[in-house]
C-alpha cells in the first residue's frame, strides 16, 4: 500500500473547509507578476506568493485550495503503487503529416523543456494491489493537443488492455487537436473510439478522470467514453472554447460554466473526487469490478 | 493556378447542392423521421429510410439552408447534440433492421453554444464515434460541402468516406486554423493550402476512398450530373459491403481508422 500515505492531508482538509473556492482557470493568463521572487509562485486565484515546495506533492495552494496542474510524472507518483509503473512505447514520437512549417522545431523544443517525448504516458501498473492499464495525459506539452502520438499510444494501451482482460484507466486533459497535423489529428479521435469500443465489447472497465482543462475533440471522443467518468473538483470540462462560445452568443458566460461541478449537474461526471483521494477512489472502483473485496495480495 | 481556398468558397455557396437535394434525387420514397426521443427534433439533420433502386435504406444528412429562413429554421447546419443523438439513434434502427446506412455531410462544425454544452456535445459526438465503430451493417459516408471537425466526423466513421469534388474535409475552418497558429484569421488562404483539405489532397493521403466528380464551378452547375454519378457509386459500393460477412466487415472498418497516424518508433 505504499504511495497512499500522503502529508498534510487533514491540514489541507480543514484549510479547504473554509475558503471560498475561486475558479481554477480564468485568471491564468491575466497577470504576470514581476514581483515573484525566484523559486516562488503566486496562486492565480488567491494571489498569494509561496515557494514552490509550500505546494506540496498535490500541488494545491495551502491558501485557497485551489489545483495547480499536475504532469504526467507527478500525477503518476501519486497515484499508482510504488515501483509498479512499467511504460508502454516510451520512444514514440510526431512526424509532420502536412509538412507544417516548424513543427519538428516545435516538438523538439517541447521534448528538450518538459523530458517527455509528446503529451501522453502510457503504461501498466497497480493501484491498491489491483492491475490496471493507465494512460495519463500532460498539458505542459503543447497543451496536451491530440496528435498522432497521443491517439497511437491511447490506442495500443486500449488494445493491450482488451487483449490482457485488463481494465483502463485515462486521466484525461487537452485543449484539443494538435492543428498542425490536421486532418491526422481528427482520425485519431475516431481510432482511439474504436479501440475504446473494442475494450467495451470485452466487458472491460473504463475509467476516465477528466482534469483541468478537458476539452475539444478529447471531450467529444475518449475523454466521454468511460464507463465511469470521474474529474477533479473545479477542472474545466468542456467541448467549445469558453470564448468561441461567447463570441457566438454575444455575452459574458458564468464562471461556473463548463467546470466539473457544472459537468456533473448536467450528467456528464459520475462523480467528483479530490486529489487526496484519488488513489483510493480508483482502487475501491477496481476492486468492485475485480470482485476482490480485501485486495489482491 | 488555383488555390484551396477556392474550393472552400466553392463548398460554402448557399446555392450549393443540400442533403435534401441529394436525398430526394437519389433515392425513391424517402420517409423522414424525427427526434432523438430524448429532448428534441434538431432540423440541422435529417434521416430516414429510403429506396435505393430496391434496397431500403437509412439515410442522414446534415441540413443547411437555401435562405436565411430556412438557415435559422436549420442553424445553419450546425447539429446541436439531440442532432447526433438523432442521428445515432436511427443508425442503430437501420442495424436492427440490417439496412445499410449513407451519411450526406455538409456543415461548418458541431454547434457551439450553452445548450449545446449543457446537453453534452462532446458527449454526443464522442458516443457516434464508439456506436459507429461496432455497427453490424454496411455504412457510406458522403461529404457534399464542408466537413467541420468532430461535428463533421460524428456521421463518418464509416466503411468507406468518399467526397464531392469541391468538397473539403478539416480540422477545423482555414480562418480558425490560421487565428489559433498564426494568431491571424486574414491568413484563411494560405492555411488552406497548408491544411490539406480538398477531396483530391485527402484521397492521396488515404483519409477518404473515393472523389465523385463536379461539374465545372462546382455540383450546382450541374446537379444532376453529380447525383447520378454519386447514385451509380453508392448502388455499386452497397452490392459489394453487403456481400461482406459482417466479422470482416467490422475488422476492415477497425483496420481502416486504425492505420491513421504518423510517428516514429
Ligand atoms: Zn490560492
Amino acid at each position: 500500500m505504499a504511495g497512499f500515505k500522503l502529508p498534510d492531508m487533514e491540514t489541507l482538509r480543514s484549510r479547504v473547509k473554509d475558503i471560498k473556492l475561486e475558479m481554477p482557470h480564468r485568471k491564468e493568463k491575466e497577470k504576470h507578476d514581476v514581483s515573484v521572487p525566484a523559486g516562488g509562485i503566486k496562486c492565480p486565484s488567491c494571489e498569494n506568493v509561496f515557494e514552490k515546495k509550500e505546494l506540496g506533492k498535490l500541488k494545491i495552494c495551502p491558501k485557497c485550495a485551489r489545483y495547480f496542474r499536475l504532469n504526467s510524472r507527478e500525477r503518476i507518483r501519486l497515484t499508482v503503487d510504488e515501483g509498479s509503473f512499467e511504460e508502454f512505447d516510451s520512444t514514440l514520437q510526431a512526424k509532420n503529416p502536412l509538412n507544417f512549417p516548424e513543427y519538428e522545431e516545435k516538438i523538439a523544443k517541447m521534448q528538450e523543456k518538459t523530458n517527455l517525448k509528446d503529451a501522453v504516458i502510457t503504461g501498466v501498473c497497480k493501484i491498491g494491489g489491483e492491475k490496471t492499464v493507465i494512460g495519463v495525459m500532460d498539458s505542459g506539452f503543447m497543451m496536451a493537443s491530440m496528435g498522432s502520438v497521443v491517439g497511437e499510444k491511447l490506442t495500443r494501451a486500449f488494445e493491450y488492455a482488451t487483449k490482457n482482460k485488463l481494465p483502463i484507466i485515462i486521466f484525461a486533459c487537452s485543449g484539443g487537436a494538435r492543428m498542425q497535423e490536421g486532418i491526422v489529428s481528427l482520425m485519431q479521435m475516431a481510432k482511439v473510439s474504436a479501440a475504446a469500443a473494442k475494450h467495451s465489447q470485452a466487458g472491460l472497465l473504463y475509467i476516465t478522470v477528466l482534469t483541468d482543462p478537458t476539452t475539444g475533440g478529447v471531450t467529444a471522443s475518449f475523454a466521454m467514453l468511460g464507463d465511469i467518468i470521474i474529474s477533479e473538483p473545479k477542472a474545466l470540462i468542456g467541448f467549445a472554447g469558453r470564448r468561441v462560445i461567447e463570441g457566438t452568443i454575444k455575452q459574458k458566460l458564468p464562471d461556473e460554466f463548463q467546470t466539473a461541478e457544472f459537468q456533473l449537474e448536467h450528467g456528464f461526471v459520475d462523480l467528483i473526487v479530490t486529489r487526496e483521494e484519488m488513489p483510493i477512489k480508483l482502487r475501491d472502483i477496481l476492486r468492485l469490478h475485480s470482485g476482490r473485496k480485501d485486495g489482491a495480495e | 493556378m488555383a488555390g484551396a481556398y477556392d474550393n472552400v468558397k466553392i463548398a460554402r455557396k448557399v446555392s450549393r447542392p443540400t442533403a435534401l437535394d441529394y436525398i430526394n434525387h437519389i433515392f425513391e420514397g424517402f420517409v423522414e423521421m424525427h427526434g432523438d426521443r430524448q429532448f428534441r427534433d434538431d432540423k440541422a439533420i435529417v434521416g430516414g429510410v429510403a429506396w435505393l433502386v430496391d434496397r431500403p435504406v437509412t439515410v442522414i444528412g446534415i441540413q443547411k439552408g437555401k435562405s436565411m429562413e430556412e438557415n435559422i429554421e436549420r442553424n445553419f447546419g450546425s447539429p446541436h447534440p439531440e442532432g447526433y443523438r438523432k442521428a445515432l439513434r436511427l443508425m442503430k434502427q437501420a442495424e436492427k433492421f440490417g439496412r445499410p446506412i449513407i451519411n450526406l455531410i455538409n456543415t461548418s462544425g458541431a454547434y457551439c453554444g450553452v445548450g449545446a454544452e449543457e446537453r453534452g456535445q462532446g458527449e454526443a459526438i464522442a458516443r457516434n464515434l464508439l456506436e459507429m465503430a461496432e455497427l453490424k451493417v454496411p455504412s457510406i459516408s458522403v461529404v457534399i460541402g464542408e466537413g467541420g471537425s468532430g461535428g463533421a466526423l460524428a456521421l463518418a466513421v464509416t466503411d468507406r468516406v468518399w467526397m464531392l469534388e469541391n468538397s473539403v474535409y478539416a480540422i477545423l475552418s482555414p480562418e480558425g486554423f490560421a487565428s489559433i497558429l498564426w494568431k491571424d484569421a486574414g491568413r484563411a488562404k494560405e492555411a488552406a493550402d497548408v491544411m490539406k483539405l480538398t477531396a483530391n489532397d485527402l484521397l492521396e493521403m488515404g483519409i477518404i476512398e473515393k472523389v465523385i466528380k463536379e461539374a465545372k464551378g462546382g455540383a450546382q452547375n450541374d446537379f444532376g450530373f453529380t447525383a447520378n454519378l454519386l447514385k451509380s457509386k453508392l448502388v455499386t459500393e452497397l452490392d459489394i459491403l453487403c456481400d461482406k460477412p459482417v466479422d470482416k466487415l467490422l475488422e476492415e472498418r477497425y483496420a481502416r481508422f486504425r492505420k491513421f497516424g504518423e510517428f516514429t518508433e
